[in-house]
């Protein structure tokens, strides 16, 4: 197996969550596409720690695991709050500190 | 090393799809079930790369316990489950200019830098043993620091999410 077809794979992982970060209008598919870009560091972690030899790459994607499941429990937490306050969870609609 | 490669392009073919009709489906509930193939797909990845914890751990944390909360998330936030709301904003063609442009870049220079580098196969194999050895010696620390940052989170969420 190549190297490359991992990595070219984690990137263009990494790619479709921007795109769904950048274009998608609801607060829980946002956080969905971010858990996407996620998944997508973890496989270069795993990657590159097989290729050196090494178990710290594993031992990375497991803190990128447990600090994704935070991120995960805090943001469904805010986006909650959000459609408590305003009644929607279109991020469209949160331009309060628009200048 | 053909086997490996077949099952590559089948787990690779399924998460690229799943990945792309994420971002693209108008049904959230659809979306996160796109959500789960793709991790599913790269839990199988992680076996291929002999990284047997990395893959159960992404079953039991990803697959079981942050998509529940997803669901959860789109339950309780009484999202239209049907094609009501217009999933996509418009400013959605300048977003896939700029992950296109992303994803580009990414490839030419993974493509520029690693070239037809071979994976190393003939590597240790890292056991579960191997990795919690590692986890409780040399990143005892930041494995305690995660620890307080979970608690962290957990009192967090509890916070914003209650009522009064």
């Amino acid at each position: 197996m190549l190297l490359n077809q991992f990595l070219i794979l984690g990137a263009f992982l990494f790619a479709v969550g921007v795109y769904g970060v950048l274009a998608r209008r609801n607060g829980v598919m946002v956080l969905m596409s971010i858990e996407l870009m996620l998944n997508a560091v973890n496989i270069n972690l795993v990657v590159f720690g097989v290729q050196h030899g090494v178990v710290s790459g594993q031992v990375f994607a497991l803190f990128v695991i447990a600090v994704a499941a935070a991120e995960v429990g805090v943001g469904l937490a805010i986006v909650l709050l959000l459609y408590r306050n305003r009644t929607s969870i279109d991020v469209e609609d949160f331009d309060l500190m628009r200048g | 090393m053909v086997a490996q490669n077949i099952f590559f392009g089948i787990i690779a073919a399924v998460v690229v799809v799943s990945a792309l009709r994420m971002v693209t489906t108008r049904n959230i509930v659809h979306a996160a079930l796109y959500l789960v193939a793709v991790l599913a797909g790269l839990g199988a990845l992680y076996i291929l790369l002999t990284a047997e914890f990395i893959a159960t751990t992404q079953v039991l944390v990803y697959i079981g316990a942050v998509m529940v909360l997803f669901l959860f998330g789109i339950m309780l936030t009484k999202a239209p489950l049907g094609n009501v709301m217009k999933m996509t904003g418009p400013q959605w063609p300048i977003a896939a200019a700029v992950s296109v442009l992303l994803a580009g870049v990414t490839v030419y220079s993974l493509i520029d830098h690693f070239g037809s580098d071979r994976l190393a196969n003939d590597g240790p194999v890292f056991r579960t043993a191997h990795v919690s050895d590692e986890v409780f010696s040399t990143y005892i620390v930041p494995f305690e620091a995660v620890s307080v940052l979970l608690l962290a989170a957990l009192i967090g969420a509890i916070v914003l999410a209650r009522k009064d």
